[in-house]
This record gives C-alpha cells, structure tokens and sequence, in this order.
C-alpha cells in the first residue's frame, strides 16, 4: 500500500493531489493505448475540446482573427451565390441596368473579398496551431523530464517518440482542420439559414434541417461507427512504430540470426491489420460523405418545391426563387467540411487522452511542496534501512543500510540482479523507498528537490548514454561553462586525450547515434570524463570498468579512486578482483519475495 | 514538383486501380453535376417565367431525386476507393523500404533510426491526405471542366469562352506557384525529422541529462526547435496559401465576372433565363475541383516529399552480394583493413590472422584496436577495404551472405533484445526450438535461474530493448539465443561483459562445453576468458587509446 500512496502523493497538472491516487497509479502500469482510448470514450469531446481551448490561450487573438476572417471569406462565397441568382432573376424581368448596379458591384467584391479573407484566415489560422504546438511539445517534455526514468518502465520507447511527435502533432489538426473549420461552419450556416428563413419560412427550416443533419447527424452516426476502428487504429499504429523502431534497431542482431524475414512478416501482418482497420473507417467516411450529398441535393429539391408552391401562392417574389433554392449549394460547400472536421477530431482523440494519461502519470520522486536547502558541509549520504521496488508490489531491496563519508570509497558488490543499481536509483532520488529513508548530512532527500540532491551525488552508469552530436557537446552536458583546458583535464583524466587529439575533427568530431562511431570502451571513457567534468561531491561509480581491457580497466579504477581526492565514492561492481584501494566493501544478496533479510556484510 | 510522381505507379500497384477507379467515378460525376444544374435551371424558369405549379415540374423534381441518389452512391464510393487504397499503398511502400532497409545492412542507409521509423509511419501517413483528397480531384479537375464546357458551349459561347480562358490561367499559377513551395516543402519535412530524431535523443537521454541537471534547459531548446519550426512552416504556408489565394481569386472572379455578365445579356434579350441559370449553376463547378486541389496542395506535398524520401533510399544500390555456397575449412585474414566514413584512423588496422576449424581463439588488444570490426567482417556487416578473408581458399564476398550466416551465431558487445517475450528472444536464431531444448540453452546460460523467479517465466515480456532486466541478465539471455542457434561457428563479443565472478566462471565452463566440435572466435579482454581460448591473436599493432 506504500507504493499506492506514493502516487497519491504525485502532482496533477492543477497542482492539487489527487484522492484517487490508487487509480492513477493502476491505469499508469497498464500503460498502453488500447486501455487509454478504452478508458477515454466516458471522458467525451468536451473535456478534451476544453482542454485544447486552454491551451489555446496564448494564441487567443490570431485564432479570433483567424476566425473572422473565415467567416467573411465563406458569408462572401454564399452572398455570391445569393446575390448573382437575384442578379439573374431580376434582370430577366428587362429593367433598366442602372436598378442592377448595386448588385453587380455586390457581386464583384464577394468574388473578390472571398479569396483574400481565405487567405487570411489560413495564415493566421496556422499560425496560432504552431504557437499552441510549440507550447504543448514543451509541456509534454516537462513532464516526461519528471518522470524519467523510473516513472516511465511502463511505457516504451518507440511509443514514447510516436506520442511525443504524432500525439502532440494532433493539435495542429484539431485547431486548423477541427475546430477553426467548425466555428466558421456554424455561424456561416446560421446566417444563411436566418437568410433563407426571412425570404421563405419552409425552405429556411428544409435548409436548417439538411444543415444539422450533416452537421451533428453524420458526425454523430460516423463517431460510433468509427470509434470501433479508430479504437483499433491508434494501438495498431503504436505497435507498427514501435514494431518499426524495434526492427530498426535491432538490424544487426536479426540480420545475423536470419530472423529478419520474420520480423519483416510480423510488421506486414499489424499492417494488414492496420489496412483491415483503415477500411472500416474509410467506410464510415463513404457514408458520411454520402449522406452530406444527400442532403444538399434534399435542401436545393425542398427549396424548388416549397418555392414553387410559394411563388404561386405569391407569398414568394418569382425573382427569389433563384435565391431560395440556389443558395444553399453555397452554403453546403462550407458547412460539409463539418463531418471530416469532426472525424479528424474523433482521430486526434486517442492521441489526445494518451497525452492525458502522461499528464497524470505519477511521479516516482516527487518535489517536496516546500523543499528544505542543500545542507552545507562535505555531503555525507547514507540508507537507512531501506526498502524499495521500482513497480507497484515488486521489492528490489530489502532492509539496506549503507554510508558514503566525504572521501571514503565504498565497494557494492553482488551478484547481477541483487538490485545494486537500485541503490544508485535511491541514491540519485530517481526512487523513493517504500520503508527506511535515505538521508543527505541527516536531511531525508524526500524533503530536498530532487534536482539538488543530483547535483551532489552524480552517476556513471553501466549503460552510458552519449547524445547524437560531437564530442565536445556530450562532454559540455557535464559542465556548459567548462574552458578548453577543463575539457582536457578530465578527457586526461578518462585517458582519452591522446586519442582525440589524433582525431583530424578533435572534439569536434560527432559521436553518431547513440555514440555508434566509438568503439565501447571509447565510449565508457568520454561518458568518465564528462562524469568527471561536472565533478559531483559525491560519485557512483556503477561498473565504469565494464569493456574495457584488465589492464586499463585495472588501471583505470586505481586512477579513479584516487582523483576522487575528498569525494565520497560508491563503486557497484560484480567484480571482487581489484578492491584492494577502497575503504570497505558491502555485499549484497538478492531480496527474496517471501520478506526474509538480504544480508549485508562489510569488511575492511 | 509533379502532382504524380511516376515512381508511385511503379512502386505501389494499388495506385494504378485507383486511377482508374477515380477516372470511372469522376466522369459520372461530371455527368450528374450537369444533369443536376440542367434540371433546376428548367425547374425555376418553368415556376418563375411559366407559372408553373407543383405537379407540372414533378417529372423534374423526381429526376432531381435520382440525381442526388447516384450522386450519394458517387461520393460514397469515392470515399471508400480512397481510404481503400490509401492503406494498400502505404503499406506496400513500407513493406518495400523496410525490406530495402533491411537488405542495405546495419547503418547503410544513411539515416538515423529515429528518421527511418518517422518515414515509415508518420511519414507515409501524410499520404493519406494525398490519396483522399489530392488525387481525385486531381482527376476531377481535368474531366469536369471539360463535360462543362462541352455543356454550356452550346448554350452560350461568351460564358464558355471566358471560362475557357480563364480556367488554365490556374494550372499556369499553380505551377509556378507550386514549383517556389517544392523546396520550401522538402526543407519542411527534413525539419520534421530532424525534431523528431532529436526528441528521441533527448528523451532516450533524460537520465543523463537529468544527471548532470540539463534535462529543464532541453524544454528551452524544444521551445526554440519549435518556434524555428513554427517560422519555417509560416515561410512555406504563407507561398503555398498564396497559390490558393490567386486559385480562388481567379476562380470567384470568373464566376463573378460570368454572372455580371450573362445578367447583363438577360437585360438586353440576348440570352433565355433557363441558360442565364444553367451558366450560373455550372461555372462554379467548372472551377471547384482545381480549386479543391489548390486546397489540399499543401497536404498533399507533405505527403509526396516523404514519398520521394522513400524513392530516394529504395534507389540505393544494395551491395554486390555472393552467390556461392559457403565454404567449410580454415579462415584467412590476410592484410585486412576496415575503415569507415568519417573516422581517419582504420577501424581494422591490417590484421593477419589464420583459424582453423574446431579451434577456440581470443582476439585480443586494447579496447578501439579492432576486435569488433574482425567479427563484423566475418559477419558480412563489413567488408575489407583493402586484404581478403577467405574460408577454405574462397573469398568471403563471394559467398551469399544469408547462408554464411545461417551457420554463424554471435553475440555482440551489447546484445539487442526485441519487445517480444524471453523465450521469443532466445528463439530468435532458431525459431523451431523446443521448450526443452531452449530451456537447457538458458540453463546452460545461466539464465534459467532468475527466468524461472519471474512470475511469468519463459513467457515474461521484454520491455523496450530488454528493459527491466540488469546489464548481466540480458547478457545472459544473449548467450542463450547463440547456444540455441547451434551453429559451426560462434562468435563471441567480449561474452563475460557485465557478469559477476561466479557467473563468470559457470559461463567460461558452459562456453567451453559449447565449444566442442565449433569453431569459436572471441573478443575478449579479461585474462579468464582468454584463458579459455586455445590460442589468442592479437589485434592492431599500436594501442589506439592508451
């Protein structure tokens, strides 16, 4: 139950906890979209719609610009319609040129007025979806920087960048294709209608009835009938990025095994899938474009029937006649867009909720609401009988306690899986415990923001993370300000100078995706020197030998504890060859899920 | 650009259908537009000139009726055909370039993985909007002005006229229009992924950057990427919305300009109402389908410009492959050097070496001098720039690769593990493997231990490349996979890496078994596992990195 109220604990984005917190925290693990788009339909359009708008505040008065423009761009293509069947109508009647004036000057400046208004109405239409884009991007970013790492085991990485970038993209859709068009749509057809209604009640109510069903009715009939694909779409277009980023990356191992036939036919088999799905809807779309041509072929036959009973009554001037029955081909061109608006925002919605999910996803570490300063002094950091998992239900550790003294050098040794890097975690405050506490110069690093408590203890991981740009770059992550000769020190220090000097683009020189143009151990060393650049009071060293050769590697670690000079080092190793220079050594032994005690014994 | 590239017939077929289908459906639609404009132009002239009633315009009411049926069931299928195809085509691009990518080897395809999967997806996806709403009014623009012309000429040769002039004005703007937006749009998409690339970076890298506490200042540099994103786009939406503004100036000025002037020819008796109608009601529809495709230009340009960047890695050459059979016998390295773009140093400095058949060997030499690239050589990922390898006198390149590779199991220096369960990542190099053959294989790993701990076992789910297991245990799962493979030749990059002592040396053992009958070539570093060896070759002749 720890765990459940650790994510009770966790920040919503109003800043309130949520009472719920046992819910939030199931619907995280589960992760995936299916069960998001699942759990979203209850939610409804309006709770997203509104969400959207709130985002939209900062483009406020491009979007209002955006809209009057549209609306004066579709009012001009109706009134053109409207005024030239008057224009007709009346000048078959043979009067004098001069009572068709007004109209023929009318006419001209819908032809005209109806291209410009567009045109402003996109651009400024686009640019307010841009603004709104660049600020959620940077919001979705913002969380998932809470969240990493531990915060996020339950969602993949291929998933991650199909939601960063399509998820977040969806915005753009649903501001310039969804919601800009159906503004326009409404209040152009409420015009038209009032129009149409003034000159001819019958025809005005056969038009209002024709608008709203292609309007609401399609949408609506069209959102049920595609939600059951569209459902299926969105995890279906996951697992193919995911399937696709998997390939990708995973090229070399399924080339040498001969297994890339295989993965190739598991993607073309979610694409058929995908292919079965995309019918569905398209066939949602058949209908719907159906009945809107339906519609506007039933509003223009009402209108020359009710017309032609109502000329002869003479409750119709026969010069309106035009008017009545030929305006609403005009006014459908705009309000027909409706349907497709509405089902790029049915679309989007998926996307939308997962952005939700992340949004409310609970933070493994969260920032205490009034965090305490960084004690002064030369740090000291211990465990203090601590418990900890990195999911709800499983325990990692089990009663740990360990101290890291301002220059003591520590060996974690173990066996693999014995949760050495948990420690790391907990040290790092990428986790919080389940029972016990990990204190900071007595303070418990649950009351210091998370951000303080890394820039006193740094990490070197066993899987060292080198970002696609040059050297230089990677090694300034440690330290932006570093000079020159800062950068040399601590590429000295990781026994790389020598090799990048013989390099003809020095730190110039890119390291590639994922560092792929260095070799392993290169790699291991510049991730040392930039660990060693932004010098960390407080230092875990988590395998920083593994792949190099025992000679440098032996070397290596002699170097490393002894520049660690007045810092407190954590060495994690599974090796137990090679720790005749640190202070004391800690083993620990796997955590068993029955409860009983990991031993930790200490010698030296 | 071209508004069909070629290339799209010849890769994807299903474009070809469609053509045709849309070809069928624009021409009866063409046919029912006129047919609709002709019976409400007899309709009102009758009731407005003739006084007619309600039951004598029935007939045309009905045949209006029927118009608006078919035109339903036109749009319907049009709809359908689109969404249809839409699908169809991208996934026979994707099927094509995965293969193709799939085919260029490991880092030949000149992109990053984040670019490729983009194209692949959210890319292609783009052609969506193509197929929907670009290619049939593609089509419609080139068949209804004509059935309209050919309907209104007769009627009236002035309105016809200054529809006929003024409608390839269009096309005319568009081009040159459309050609400024081209590069603007290529530079657009590039843009696109690079963000993309960089957000799969950053957000693959947060722990680190969260380490060295730089993760907040990425959110600034998102904000600037986007805003310098947002300028691009604004750059090329505000040419590209320009080609439509001239389109609909153009087009509702025509019509304008057609109904100020048949109104004006009512006036003075030279030309019925019925045609005044007629006029008016199709002039619009003249231009519409050009005006649509301005419209759905821009979409649409999104969408070739990733089709062309999927032209553009499938007209990558693939290396020239072996045909041979593989050979059986001893392995020449004679002289070789490998070296790769962008690094001055050779990543294989002329290395010699000879390896016969049943023999354990262990590369050794600091790490950087070439171990890994020995191995790739073998392996076909790269070839020799200068020296050969041969097997039993045959030239390794000669030999069809897939086949070399059938008897080859490896294990590379940080094993790749897919999304899929742990028995499926055991399986990967021999998929038929029985449940007690793969068992005995993780036992033989040292793996069976903590697999049988989890809860699911066998059956467990990997998360993204092995997530949720320690460095030591995927490692373990790796050596599982190639004693599963079962193959005459293994090799082993550095497979003690991440491994405690004791596991080490149940490993070193479990090798060492496997090894009977094998030939087994490893990288190595640590004086256990060379001890393992029978001999050891050393690789490079100077330490690169001290």
């Amino acid at each position: 139950m720890t765990t459940v109220d650790r994510a009770g604990r966790a920040e919503t984005p109003t800043g309130r906890a949520p009472r719920n917190g046992a819910r939030v925290s199931r619907r995280h693990r589960s992760g995936h979209a299916t069960g998001a788009a699942g759990r979203q339909e209850s939610g409804g359009h309006a709770g997203l719609i509104t969400g959207v708008l709130r985002l939209c505040r900062p483009a406020a008065g491009q979007l209002g610009l955006a809209l009057l423009a549209g609306v004066g761009a579709a009012g001009a293509g109706v009134g053109l319609m409207a005024t030239s069947a008057w224009l007709i109508s009346r000048a078959a009647q043979h009067p004098p040129v001069l009572h068709l004036m007004v109209a023929i000057v009318a006419v001209r400046a819908f032809g005209i007025g109806r291209g410009v208004l567009r045109y402003v109405e996109r651009i400024a239409g686009h640019d307010a979806a841009l603004r709104v884009l660049g600020g959620l991007r940077v919001r979705t970013y913002r969380r998932l920087e809470r969240l990493a790492p531990a915060g996020l085991t339950a969602f993949r990485r291929g998933d991650l960048v199909a939601r960063l970038v399509d998820d977040v993209e969806s915005v753009l859709d649903v501001i310039a294709r969804v919601l800009l068009p159906i503004a326009v749509a409404a209040v152009t057809g409420a015009a038209t209608v009032l129009l149409i209604g003034n000159l001819l009640p019958v025809a005005g109510a056969a038009l209002a009835a024709s608008l709203l069903a292609v309007a609401v009715g399609v949408p609506l009939v069209q959102a049920a009938a595609v939600r059951r694909a569209d459902a299926r779409l969105a995890p279906l277009r996951g697992a193919l990025a995911a399937g696709t980023v998997d390939l990708l990356q995973g090229l070399p191992d399924l080339i040498a095994h001969g297994a890339v036939g295989r993965a190739l036919t598991a993607l073309d088999r979610t694409d058929r899938q995908l292919l079965t799905a995309a019918r569905r809807s398209g066939a949602a779309a058949g209908v719907s474009a159906a009945v809107t041509a339906s519609c506007t072929g039933l509003s223009v036959l009402a209108g020359l029937a009710a017309g032609a009973v109502a000329v002869r009554a003479g409750a119709l001037p026969g010069e309106l006649l035009a008017v009545v029955v030929l305006t609403p081909l005009a006014v459908f061109e705009t309000v027909g867009t409706i349907p497709a608006a509405a089902q790029r925002l049915a679309a989007a919605r998926s996307a939308l909720g997962r952005l939700a999910e992340i949004a409310v996803a609970a933070d493994p570490a969260p920032d205490p609401a009034a965090p305490v300063p960084l004690p002064d002094g030369p740090p000291t950091v211990r465990l203090e009988g601590v418990s900890a998992g990195w999911t709800p239900g499983q325990v990692v550790l089990r009663d740990v306690s360990l101290t890291l003294r301002p220059g003591r050098r520590v060996a974690l040794v173990g066996p693999s899986g014995a949760g050495k890097s948990t420690v790391a975690a907990l040290l790092l405050r990428w986790l919080d415990p389940l029972t016990g506490r990990v204190t900071l110069n007595d303070v418990d690093i649950r009351d210091l923001r998370g951000d303080d408590v890394r820039r006193t203890v740094g990490y070197l991981g066993d899987d060292v993370y080198l970002f696609d740009t040059t050297i230089e770059e990677n090694l300034r992550v440690g330290r932006p300000a570093a000079t020159a000769a800062e950068l040399e020190t601590a590429l000295a220090a990781a026994r790389l100078l020598d090799w990048v000097r013989t390099l003809p683009a020095g730190l110039g020189t890119p390291v590639g995706e994922h560092g792929v143009t260095l070799s392993g151990g290169q790699r291991r060393r510049l991730a040392l020197a930039r660990v060693l650049l932004a010098d960390f009071p407080v230092l875990i060293l988590d395998e920083p030998t593994e792949h190099l050769d025992d000679g440098t590697a032996a070397e290596l670690t002699r170097d490393l504890l002894a520049a660690s000079g007045a810092r407190a080092v954590l060495l994690i190793t599974h090796r137990t060859d090679g720790l005749d220079d640190v202070d004391e050594v800690v083993t620990l032994l796997p955590a068993r899920q029955d409860g009983s005690r990991a031993s930790t014994a200490k010698h030296g | 650009m071209r508004p069909l590239d070629p290339r799209l017939l010849r890769h994807a077929r299903a474009t070809r259908t469609y053509l045709a289908l849309s070809v069928v459906l624009g021409l009866a639609l063409a046919a029912l537009v006129v047919a609709q404009a002709t019976l409400l132009a007899d309709g009102i002239t009758a009731v407005y000139l003739h006084g007619a009633d309600v039951a004598r315009i029935a007939p045309t009411l009905a045949w209006l009726a029927a118009v608006v049926v078919l035109r339903a069931g036109v749009a319907w299928a049009q709809e359908v055909s689109a969404a249809r195809s839409a699908a169809a085509v991208k996934r026979q691009l994707r099927s094509r370039l995965l293969t193709h990518v799939a085919a260029l080897g490991p880092g030949a395809a000149g992109t990053g993985t984040g670019e490729v999967a983009t194209l692949a997806t959210r890319g292609l996806d783009a052609l969506d909007a193509y197929f929907a709403r670009y290619l049939p009014h593609l089509v419609l623009a080139a068949l209804v002005p004509v059935v309209v012309l050919a309907r209104i000429a007769p009627a009236d040769l002035v309105a016809a006229g200054t529809i006929a002039v003024t409608l390839p004005l269009i096309p005319v703007f568009m081009a040159l229009v459309g050609m400024h937006t081209e590069t603007a749009n290529r530079r657009q998409f590039r843009l696109l992924a690079r963000l993309s690339h960089h957000f799969l970076d950053v957000v693959a890298g947060l722990p680190t950057l969260r380490i060295f506490g730089r993760a907040k200042r990425q959110a600034g540099i998102i904000a600037r990427i986007s805003a310098e994103q947002r300028a691009t786009t604004m750059r090329t939406l505000r040419v590209a919305f320009l080609s439509s503004l001239v389109l609909e100036l153009l087009a509702t000025l025509s019509v304008a300009l057609v109904a100020v002037g048949i109104g004006l020819r009512l006036v003075d008796g030279s030309l019925g109402l019925a045609t005044a109608l007629l006029v008016l009601i199709l002039a619009p529809e003249a231009y519409l389908p050009l005006r649509q495709v301005g419209a759905n230009y821009h979409a649409s340009a999104e969408g070739l410009a990733a089709a062309t960047s999927v032209f553009e890695i499938l007209e990558q050459p693939l290396p020239p492959r072996g045909t041979a059979p593989p050979p059986a016998g001893t392995m020449r390295f004679e002289n070789v050097v490998v070296r790769h773009e962008g690094r001055s140093d050779a990543s294989l400095p002329s290395f010699t070496a000879e390896i016969h058949p049943g023999e354990v060997v262990a590369l050794t030499g600091p790490s950087g001098c070439g171990k890994s690239t020995a191995l790739a050589v073998l392996l076909g990922f790269a070839a020799p720039g200068t020296g050969s390898v041969t097997v039993g006198g045959h030239d390794l390149t000669t030999v069809d690769p897939d086949e070399w590779r059938r008897g080859v199991a490896w294990l590379p220096q940080r094993p790749w593990l897919s999304t899929g369960t742990i028995a499926d990542n055991i399986r990967l190099g021999a998929p038929g493997a029985t449940a007690e053959s793969l068992r005995r294989a993780a036992a033989q790993a040292g793996a069976l231990e903590f697999i049988d701990a989890l809860p699911e076992g066998m059956s467990t789910r990997l998360g993204d490349d092995g997530a949720g297991l320690s460095a030591g245990q995927r490692q373990r799962i790796a050596l599982a996979r190639v004693f599963l493979r079962d193959a005459p030749l293994v090799l082993l990059d550095e497979p003690t890496a991440n491994l405690d002592a004791e596991t080490e040396a149940g490993i070193l053992a479990a090798i060492r078994t496997h090894a009977a009958g094998r030939t087994v070539i490893m990288a190595a570093h640590r004086p256990a596992l060379i001890a393992v060896a029978d001999r050891s070759i050393p690789v490079g002749r100077t330490a690169v990195a001290a």
